[in-house]
């Protein structure tokens, strides 16, 4: 049970992170495609008799860097999408190869976060690592191509390049947290912490703690509640980030809100009647 | 000659006529909508729709009901919350899209466990999410029929506005179109068009129809209405194709083949020259 609180955190950590420039760049469609291709991966990895972890890890950056080269001129989403139902497509042939890998399927989806062994800790923590330094690594070049993507490229660092780092870096953040969550529900914790982080503050470094914060309390709670009731972590954690991520926007709204009846035409008597909210 | 290409039985099996016929009008219609979706970027919720509606397709399991229907009133839930959340950008769009889909993954986490439980259907899982052309059943054609003609009518009725609204959203709202009740009708079209191929090749693999064929005809050309008629053609194709290669495979599935040859001719015509398209 203590490999469960452990194993969780560090996806926590990691997916708040990584999920911090998902949501900076609009990757959530990619957030979502790795990881579910990857499952192939697994599916294949079975077949021949070897680690679940390598076949992820393998599709997850095969994917990965496919969605990169075929969307690298054209329109992304399109990429993205024929990217991801081509591995699951070989992923439903090589499940078509064998029966017996069907029931796994499931916990595969959304994850199987109590049934987490002692010997899987040390890779988890080894490849969390990997994580958190390719994205110190990648922090400044990323940031820099989101705000100022000319000035990026004028440093030196190709846009393809940042690109294709950045893919990679997700395919392993995606492959290490897999196995806890499900490739169904890691993105969530990628999207709704992260987003719920940006509508409270747009300083990087602060968003960054505060989505690993939040993405922490959603897997805390949904492992509780999954341990009460029996219910499959992945329910829990879907509905704890969406419930982050509303809360976020209503913030957003709240704020802009209360902010706009102070935009005051020049030299008015404050209360007048002819007070507007400033359209947003 | 025929011999080789076809194995015996092909054209005389009814599972494979009625697959094929389902699979053609399934084609044609998210060919249609899939132009639009593409135009519009938004592949990521034609996706996101077909998973969700995977979760209505397994209550609908649970409660012994058609999948279709499940399927659909999850979809069209879906979608009217997307609209709800109401963010026009797409990076924020993609965002609202990821946390509905999320939300409906666990949703059917949560309804697949509760099946496996009261129900032990584990199978169920892997029929909806690849789903089996050739497991069909005739009833099927007649509504499939009917809902795809009601997709392809609510685009009809919609065209030029959807157009406009998806071409330049600045210029068709200086005009006074009702940008963000177009987007929402569209939604509607893209949830129907989603649950019926869903329902043919599989929840997840549904996107394969909706997305490559359109994307594809867009490469060949600029002109939306021709592209529709292009994507429907290619889809028609890569759908019949994919079954005569699955019959002649024994035991293939049927969405393997299709996803794959739609793959293919995406690539293909991206390899071509262009002709002064521009980006």
């Amino acid at each position: 049970m203590v490999n469960a609180w452990i194993v969780a955190t560090i996806v926590a950590v990691v997916g708040g992170a990584v999920g911090f420039f998902v949501v900076l760049r609009g990757s959530a469609f990619v957030a979502h495609a790795v990881p579910n291709g990857s499952f192939a991966g697994a599916a294949a990895a079975s077949l021949i008799g070897v680690n679940t972890i390598i076949g992820l890890g393998v599709f997850s950056l095969g994917g990965a860097l496919g969605i990169g080269l075929l969307g690298r001129r054209g329109r992304f989403d399109v990429a993205t999408a024929l990217t991801l139902v081509f591995m699951l497509g070989l992923g439903a042939l090589f499940l078509s190869f064998s029966v017996e890998y069907a029931p796994e399927i499931y916990s595969l989806l959304f994850g199987e976060v109590l049934g987490i062994s002692t010997n899987q800790l040390g890779p988890t923590v080894a490849l969390a690592l990997a994580s958190l330094a390719a994205l110190a690594l990648l922090y400044r070049p990323l940031l820099l191509s989101c705000a100022l993507p000319d000035s990026a490229q004028a440093r030196g660092v190709g846009p393809f390049a940042i690109e294709a780092g950045f893919l990679a870096l997700v395919a392993l953040a995606t492959t290490m947290t897999v196995p806890v969550v499900g490739t169904a529900l890691i993105f969530s914790l990628m999207i709704g912490p992260p987003a719920a982080a940006r509508a409270f503050t747009t300083r990087p470094w602060l968003a960054i703690v505060l989505s690993v914060a939040i993405a922490l309390v959603v897997v805390w709670v949904a492992i509780a509640l999954s341990y009460q009731t029996n219910w499959p972590v992945g329910f829990f954690v879907g509905t704890a980030s969406a419930a982050a991520y509303a809360s976020g926007r209503t913030w957003s709204f709240a704020r802009r809100r209360r902010r706009a009846p102070r935009e005051v035409p020049p030299g008015a008597p404050p209360g007048a009647p002819w007070l507007k909210p400033v359209n947003s | 000659m025929l011999g080789a290409i076809v194995e015996p039985g092909f054209f005389t099996s009814s599972p494979v006529q009625l697959a094929a016929e389902v699979g053609a009008v399934v084609a044609i219609v998210a060919g249609c909508v899939g132009v639009f979706t593409v135009i519009r970027g938004q592949s990521f919720a034609g996706e996101a729709l077909g998973d969700i509606g995977a979760t209505g397709g397994s209550s609908a399991y649970l409660a012994g009901v058609g999948p279709l229907w499940g399927f659909m009133a999850m979809s069209v839930t879906a979608a009217a919350i997307m609209e709800l959340i109401g963010i026009q950008r797409p990076r924020g769009r993609d965002v609202a899209t990821g946390i509905v889909l999320g939300a409906g993954f666990g949703l059917a986490a949560l309804l697949l466990y509760l099946d496996s439980i009261y129900d032990n259907t584990t199978g169920a899982t892997v029929t909806i999410l690849f789903g089996s052309p050739f497991a069909l059943s005739p009833s099927v054609l007649p509504l499939v029929a009917v809902l795809g003609a009601l997709a392809l009518g609510l685009i009809a009725l919609l065209y030029r506005p959807l157009l406009l609204v998806s071409l330049s959203p600045e210029l068709a709202a200086a005009r006074g179109l009702p940008v963000r009740l177009i987007g929402a009708l569209y939604l509607l079209a893209l949830a129907l068009a989603v649950a019926l191929s869903a329902v043919t090749i599989g929840a997840i693999l549904s996107t394969a129809l909706l997305v490559g064929p359109a994307a594809t005809a867009l490469q060949l050309t600029r002109r939306p209405g021709r592209a529709i008629v292009a994507a429907g053609m290619l889809g028609v194709g890569a759908v019949w194709l994919g079954i005569l290669l699955a019959y002649d495979s024994h035991g293939w599935p049927v969405s393997f083949f299709v996803v794959t040859l739609v793959l293919i001719a995406y690539i293909a015509s991206r390899a071509l020259p262009s002709r002064g398209r521009g980006r």
